[in-house]
């Protein structure tokens, strides 16, 4: 237990310290740290209970639209300020920015987790490939919805609140966001790492082995699988709030509904790390990150054929990921020894 | 003694095909009663029937008295009513003991026990129902790794930790090692006698059922053709022709 | 929304003429879904992916001053082999698993090759133009180009081609017997790796055929895949496997949807309009069949 502790302290550390030690990385770190929480955030339907979704990034598009809108909405007519130019003519106080900020970000929360909840019951009494392929639908619609709202922007999309002038610079905005997003990181890590130990995880990783069962056994499903759902919107919403104030501007199919981005690198990431583990989409999401970047450096017009072939090989050939290659390479280190005189024996029943 | 369980005039159809035509029975509570017939008559459909897996096309199925034909599955469950299945059901990727652990019934079931922590209570009751069906030397090991026979045995002790008032078996003897029916059989008489819990049992094999049931209903082309006390079935035309002298 | 076309009986009939003309175009990408479906248990999600791949072969026929009409020949021919190479490349290894592991999979051969496709072919949206000129029905009221014709035609030629080989020929019936049993059908002598790779192989013709019909009725862009496999799989799900009547009413069900959408929506909300519809017919479906107590399998 010592080893866990050192561990987690050693990353926490290295957390707080990233804008001090590679501060020229400080945007990119950020946005692993978002790639941490939907990757992790998918795993809880994905990995834990056996639902692979391709819609949770409906709730990251959700988020950034209502996160930005509420920052700019509480003090300014929306709709003048998507309109062209529109931003430039109002401009933020410090405080107002950060007063919209927080409350932007308390919404882009809530509303996505709300929106699981209503639309929890329909869909998630889906199943199997029916279920991704409704929510693949699900999130596509939702980006082509937005792309057709004038109040925010529509296909064009809308800039999210620029950075107060007289606070300080770029770096010290980018250190801002950073920490934030690490917060982020690890208000959802933890959140689920407790989760886990509750009825909540047993139950879900019931419903993945034998929904069927689960139900004969009195479970209410339907309800867990709905908590689960709420759960991942509330922190997927979050962070789309920050994404879209990090990256500045809000764009329905691309930067919002990102399904081709964001959407299929969170089934990817958890699967790379590892389905259904705690660590995995952690791991996942990192190992991921430092492809993206190899991908979209060297590989720059060919990225996403390098992207899908990464998909293809990780889903045939490596499906049990890296937490599972490990759990099945050093069994000892995870608890996971079975004494084979265990295995072997025989039931009597005197 | 009352009827814990009273089937009634029950049909139903898969297409054009009578699976259950005109079921009727009853299960006096605290009593051990036999569901036989050869493959195919419709005992396991009539299981499905009577804990909510289909609907019912006619009649009525009522457990304490209360209505259930109309009840989805985990209703039907938390009323007490269990089942186990032929090709037995658990939880593969979680070990024997969390198994047993998420089939308990919560204290409380609700909204906000949904992150509720399961009770350390129970690890002790899941090991004391794991050792009475001789698994306690395998609690830690994977569920889906587990023989058939034992997962049979799994799947047992999973409905006991759920504490049923009736528990529905599906072939509980199927697929288990021959030496240790007897042991299987002594303990669903104590399940029974002393936890107090009705059985209705489907079972092909006829020295288990002859030797465990009071009352012993025989099943064949959909239709409940006898019964009656074993000695009565044992002689019963109909039940053996139905089997066509098999045994 | 706009109900003007709910006013206008002719703007009705123009868009059910359209939306029927279409609709057996997505028929015919529909047939190829549910076969691959039906044999091999696998849902491709890169099926667009191929349609609008068979549609380039026309495009780049028409490029090359070849007519494009002559795509319906020679892009199937070309897609079988393409379709062949990716069983073996890839679907091979993926057919005998969990059904999601067909759907990352095919995810991850779409992305790929929609980035090949803009890299071979541009980002341009570009029309292999026929010059088949245009019919005029009820006084020049309703325009239908003759590409469209042409197309339905076509697509009607071939699912009729497509359903006499698999009754008559022998990888037809191997193919047939391989989807009901596949066991069954290995023990008794079928090689059922050659079933599969035919049946890729056909199901990648079929989206050839289909694709140089869109690339002369409609438009090609290298992204516009994803919509045509999700109108197939509706349409699979709608009708089910097997049911190839239901297929094609289906499909012109949808084409008529879509055309309307069109009127009513606008265009810019048509594809969310196909994607919304898909959910509803899901969400539906699961309510209807909850109160049987069961669920799609």
């Amino acid at each position: 237990m010592n080893q866990k502790a050192i561990l987690y302290l050693a990353l926490l550390a290295f957390g707080i310290a990233v804008p001090f030690m590679f501060p020229a990385y400080k945007l990119q770190i950020s946005i692993m740290w978002i790639l941490v929480v939907l990757s992790l955030t998918w795993d809880v339907q994905g990995g834990q209970m056996g639902y692979n979704t391709f819609g949770n990034i409906m709730f990251f598009g959700l988020g950034m639209y209502i996160c930005s809108s509420f920052q700019i909405g509480i003090f300014f007519p929306l709709a003048e300020w998507t309109a062209s130019g529109g931003e430039k003519t109002f401009i933020h106080t410090p405080t107002q920015f950060f007063q919209g900020f927080f409350i932007g970000i308390i919404f882009a929360g809530i509303i996505p987790a709300l929106v699981a909840a209503i639309i929890g019951y329909g869909i998630l009494g889906l199943r199997g490939h029916y279920f991704a392929i409704c929510t693949l639908g699900l999130a596509i619609a939702a980006g082509e919805l937005a792309g057709g709202i004038e109040l925010v922007g529509a296909g064009q999309g809308m800039t999210s609140p620029p950075w107060p002038k007289n606070i300080g610079d770029t770096e010290l905005r980018s250190e801002f966001f950073y920490y934030i997003c690490f917060v982020l990181m690890i208000s959802t890590f933890l959140f689920l790492r407790w989760a886990y130990t509750t009825r909540f995880g047993l139950v879900l990783n019931a419903i993945r082995d034998n929904e069927d069962k689960a139900e004969a056994m009195g479970i209410n499903t339907m309800r867990y699988k709905i908590s689960g759902w709420v759960v991942s919107a509330f922190f997927v919403g979050i962070a789309g709030g920050l994404m879209g104030n990090m990256i500045g501007y809000i764009e329905p199919v691309e930067t919002a509904f990102a399904g081709r981005t964001f959407g299929v690198f969170m089934v990817v990431m958890a699967i790379l790390g590892g389905k259904g583990t705690l660590w995995g989409p952690v791991i996942g999401a990192i190992a991921f990150h430092i492809f993206k970047e190899g991908f979209w450096t060297f590989f720059l017009g060919w990225q996403y054929v390098a992207l899908g072939a990464l998909i293809v090989i990780v889903v045939i050939f490596f499906p049990e990921g890296i937490m599972g290659w490990l759990r099945e390479k050093y069994p000892d280190r995870f608890g996971e020894v079975i004494d084979e005189e265990d295995r072997k024996a025989q039931v009597e029943l005197k | 003694m009352g009827a814990i369980l009273q089937v009634d005039q029950v049909y139903k159809y898969f297409g054009g095909v009578k699976a259950n035509e005109n079921i009727s029975m009853t299960v006096t509570q605290g009593s051990i009663a036999g569901l036989i017939g050869p493959n195919g008559s419709g005992k396991t459909t009539l299981f499905n029937s009577i804990v909510g897996t289909h609907p019912i096309d006619k009649g009525s199925i009522k457990f304490e008295d209360k209505e259930v034909s109309a009840l989805p599955v985990p209703a039907v469950a938390k009323l007490g009513l269990l089942r186990t299945f032929q090709q037995t059901r658990i939880y593969g990727k979680l070990n024997c003991i969390d198994n047993m652990r998420i089939s308990a019934k919560p204290s409380r079931d609700n909204l906000f026990s949904v992150f509720s922590t399961i009770p350390n209570e129970l690890n002790d009751k899941a090991e004391h129902l794991l050792s009475f069906v001789g698994l306690y030397q395998k609690r830690k090991l994977r569920a889906g790794d587990l023989s058939f026979g034992q997962q049979k045995l799994l799947e047992l002790a999973m409905a006991l930790m759920n504490e049923p008032k009736m528990l529905l078996l599906d072939e509980p003897t199927a697929g288990i090692n021959p030496t240790l029916i007897n042991g299987i059989i002594n303990r669903l008489i104590k399940v029974n006698e002393e936890f107090g819990i009705t059985l209705l049992v489907i079972e092909h094999n006829m020295r288990v059922i002859m030797s465990l049931a009071q009352h012993i209903f025989c099943l064949a082309h959909g239709q409940l053709i006898a019964n009656g006390k074993p000695e009565q079935i044992k002689k019963d035309q109909r039940v053996i022709d139905a089997y066509l002298g098999v045994q | 929304m706009d109900f003007l076309i709910f006013q206008i009986p002719i703007l009705m009939v123009q868009a059910s003429i359209d939306g029927i003309l279409l609709g057996i175009l997505f028929a015919l990408i529909a047939y190829g879904m549910a076969l691959q479906w039906g044999v091999m248990n696998i849902i491709n999600i890169a099926q667009g992916e191929l349609v609008i791949l068979g549609g380039y072969i026309a495009y780049f026929m028409y490029v090359i001053g070849i007519h494009p009409a002559f795509g319906i020949i020679v892009s199937p021919i070309i897609m079988y082999f393409v379709g062949w190479s990716l069983y073996k490349l890839v679907i091979n290894r993926v057919v005998d698993r969990d059904l999601f592991i067909s759907i990352l999979a095919t995810f991850g051969i779409s992305i790929l090759t929609q980035q090949l496709m803009n890299f071979a072919f541009g980002s341009d949206v570009v029309i292999a133009q026929s010059n088949f000129g245009t019919t005029m029905l009820f006084n020049y009221m309703v325009t239908i180009p003759n590409s469209k014709l042409f197309a339905a035609v076509v697509s009607i030629i071939f699912a009729i081609l497509l359903v006499l080989y698999m009754r008559r020929s022998k990888l037809g019936r191997a193919i047939r017997a391989t989807a009901q049993n596949p066991r069954a059908a290995k023990i008794l002598g079928v090689d059922t790796e050659k079933v599969y790779a035919a049946t890729f192989g056909i199901n990648a013709a079929l989206c050839g055929v289909a694709g140089s019909l869109i690339a002369i009725t409609f438009t090609l862009h290298p992204y516009v895949g994803l919509p045509y496999t999700v109108r197939s799989f509706m349409i699979v799900i709608i009708a089910g496997l097997g049911n190839l009547p239901g297929v094609a009413l289906s499909g012109m069900g949808l084409g008529v949807f879509e055309e309307f959408s069109d009127y009513i929506f606008g265009t810019e909300f048509r594809i969310a309009a196909v994607f919304l519809l898909l959910v509803f017919i899901l969400v539906y479906r699961r309510f209807k069949l909850s109160r049987k107590r069961e669920y799609l399998k």
